[in-house]
């Protein structure tokens, strides 16, 4: 049970100020979630402009990976009617809320 | 070296290098050569074995700066280093390798450092003059690799450069009130000026020429500029920085050039460098001894921490 480990790694989100999305920084070795919050707060906010944190073991964290990157995200890619500019409006008038 | 380079499966490598000639970024889970992930784990973690060893010269005048204003600022700017040195480790470590045995490198001698940081700091003005010359040679180099086509290891530089700014300002400014001083005091910069500057050059590197790395990791985007480039710019740059305070930089043939807009200088004696880079500089032993007694003395902390965090079974991490 006792062995010198450099300790599990989390994942670090950080918030710059309330009301924006938590983005991800890096990550930090801790034993635990309080010394991963306090260790993110240390190597993370030493300039100010962090309000919130969230720490998550990295081995809860799944990813897609690059080889999906085709296929995956195909289907979203080709939708150009997804867009706003796809559509004609007659001139003289704005339909977008003004 | 290049017969390495070649083992790999030639469509990938292909694929790998455009994606590196169209200066897209290389994150942790693309294809890469296994030349390139090698190379960039030893370049990403000695560069942060640079950045905890780099805690020690400056560490070493804490108790000692002349007021609580620039103790609070040495203070800061040291544990700026060890958080520089955690971003690195961490993104070294997003390249499959366990941070045990980067610092397993370290501890043993088997991974460098740069070798800067094996000069004694002698003196309080040697405080300004490493902020001043180290790190300003430092983020000549960090600003140019903030182009590096490793993702994580880019997106650590940019946090990096952002916090070192006030880094060689700080030195800067310390130099300047020395020479606005008593003729001691004036004495002491200048004192400090001599030791450091030719080491701080040195930082650089070798010529590309005679550097072994160099060619594959400017064909894979590791770094994008020259050693003998970043140099010159650190030069061009530092010079005026010297004659404004009345300090004579220690190169006799240090002279603008007309012609190509550079300084020219001396010829650098790189016996000593190697040499210090072999592991006889005067502080090698003493910055190795530091480390380890370092980690053999929190031994018992990240023991204790993982015997609490199990018996608590907090969120389940093992």
């Amino acid at each position: 049970m006792l062995n010198d480990t450099q300790m599990p790694v989390w994942e670090v989100f950080c918030q710059s100020k309330t009301g924006k999305p938590y983005e991800h920084v890096g990550n930090v070795h801790a034993s635990d979630s309080e010394m991963a919050l306090q260790n993110a707060r240390d190597v993370y906010s030493r300039r100010g402009s962090v309000v919130g944190i969230w720490v998550v073991p990295s081995k809860y964290i799944i990813s897609s990976t690059p080889d999906d990157m085709g296929p995956f995200f195909d289907p979203g890619n080709d939708k150009i009617y997804r867009h706003p500019n796809f559509y004609k409006i007659p001139k003289g008038v704005n339909v977008d809320v003004h | 070296m290049k017969e390495l380079a070649m083992s790999e499966d030639p469509v990938r490598l292909a694929e790998f290098e455009a994606k590196i000639s169209a200066g897209e970024k290389i994150e942790p889970k693309d294809w890469m050569p296994e030349l390139y992930r090698k190379n960039l784990i030893r370049m990403i973690s000695q560069h942060a074995h640079s950045e905890i060893v780099g805690m020690l010269p400056e560490g070493n005048w804490i108790s000692r700066a002349p007021s609580l204003r620039r103790k609070i600022v040495l203070l800061a700017k040291v544990q700026d280093e060890a958080g520089h040195g955690l971003y690195l480790y961490n993104a070294a470590e997003t390249l499959g390798v366990d941070r045990s045995e980067l610092l397993d490198n370290l501890h043993t001698g088997k991974a460098k450092y740069s070798s800067i940081f094996n000069y004694p700091s002698l003196s309080w003005s040697d405080m300004g003059a490493i902020g001043w010359l180290v790190d300003g040679a430092a983020m000549v180099n960090q600003v140019s690799l903030i182009g590096t086509s490793y993702g994580p290891y880019s997106r650590a530089l940019v946090r990096i450069c952002k916090e070192e700014a006030f880094h060689n300002r700080q030195g800067y400014e310390s130099i300047a009130t020395l020479c606005n001083g008593t003729d001691e005091q004036k004495e002491m910069a200048q004192d400090s000026l001599n030791r450091w500057w030719w080491p701080s050059i040195m930082m650089f590197g070798p010529s590309d020429k005679d550097s072994p790395h160099s060619e594959l990791s400017l064909k894979w985007g590791i770094k994008t500029e020259s050693n003998d480039a970043l140099r010159q710019k650190f030069i061009n740059q530092t010079v005026s920085q010297a004659e404004a305070r009345g300090l004579v930089i220690p190169d006799p043939n240090l002279k603008f050039n007309e012609v190509t807009k550079n300084y020219d200088f001396s010829e650098i004696i790189w016996d000593e460098f190697n040499d210090v880079v072999r592991g006889n500089g005067v502080m090698n032993k003493v910055r190795l001894k530091a480390r380890n007694e370092a980690n053999d003395d929190g031994k018992w902390v990240r023991e204790a921490a993982m015997a609490y965090a199990s018996k608590k079974n907090q969120t389940k991490v093992a």
